[in-house]
């Protein structure tokens, strides 16, 4: 067989639209056979706390209301048309009426099919967040020249 | 050695070939995956995935209107 292929995503955003965009190439990239890494920095954090709600996470005063504002994975705003945050939960609807995935059944599946999530260590520090804030699937906790390391030879998306 | 059925005839990208993968993965060598999917994007990419990854593909059938049955072995 030839060498594998490799995706590695850069998930930056925290906007609803994006993160499913990010779930659906991990998710499809892996069912196909590809090593997928996804790199979450900044707002792409808010998709892989524990806390999938609003709570107030991390070190110092700024951090915890930053991070409460931010929320979890089931707080993501849409990118346009958000309405106070009616919209995602419309979408959502929508979606499983027409048999499309949902952001969670995206996520589970990139779980299950074994994508490598990493954390940006310099965003982390910003929001005060520690790898104890973040799924257990998180691998590790990385910064640019790592990524770049294991990110060569493969495709690079920057989302 | 046994099989496994799955339709994805409702499903849509990626979780068409998504949900094929997951069944794979839970089966042993030699196993049966029978797989009731529609014409177009699964048809299309189903059975040539899977067969990339080192699956065989036994049979594609046309089992009415645009369904067709792939039959997978791992």
């Amino acid at each position: 067989m030839a060498e594998k292929n490799k995706l590695s995503l850069i998930s930056m955003s925290g906007d609803f639209d994006k993160v499913i965009a990010v779930f659906t190439l991990a998710s499809g990239a892996a069912a196909v056979g590809y090593e997928v890494n996804i790199f979450f920095t900044f707002w792409g954090l808010n998709s892989i706390k524990k806390e999938t709600g609003r709570r107030f996470l991390g070190s110092g005063l700024m951090a915890r209301f930053f991070n409460f504002l931010l929320g979890g994975r089931k707080n993501l705003p849409l990118s346009r048309l958000n309405f106070g945050g009616l919209s995602p939960i419309l979408m959502t609807g929508m979606m499983r009426g027409k048999n499309v995935a949902t952001l969670e059944e995206l996520f589970d599946a990139s779980k299950a099919l074994g994508v490598n999530f990493y954390a940006c260590e310099m965003a982390m520090h910003v929001l005060g967040l520690t790898k104890e804030d973040f799924i257990p699937e998180v691998k590790d906790v990385l910064g640019v020249a790592s990524f770049l390391d294991l990110s060569k030879g493969g495709q690079v998306l920057f989302i | 050695m046994s099989t496994l059925n799955l339709d994805i005839t409702k499903e849509r990208c990626p979780m068409t070939f998504v949900k094929v993968k997951l069944a794979l993965e839970k089966l042993e060598a030699g196993d049966i995956l029978e797989v009731l999917l529609t014409e177009g994007e699964p048809l299309q990419n189903v059975p040539k995935t899977a067969a990339d990854q080192g699956y065989l593909i036994l049979e594609t059938t046309l089992v009415k209107d645009s369904i067709y049955k792939v039959v997978i072995q791992k």
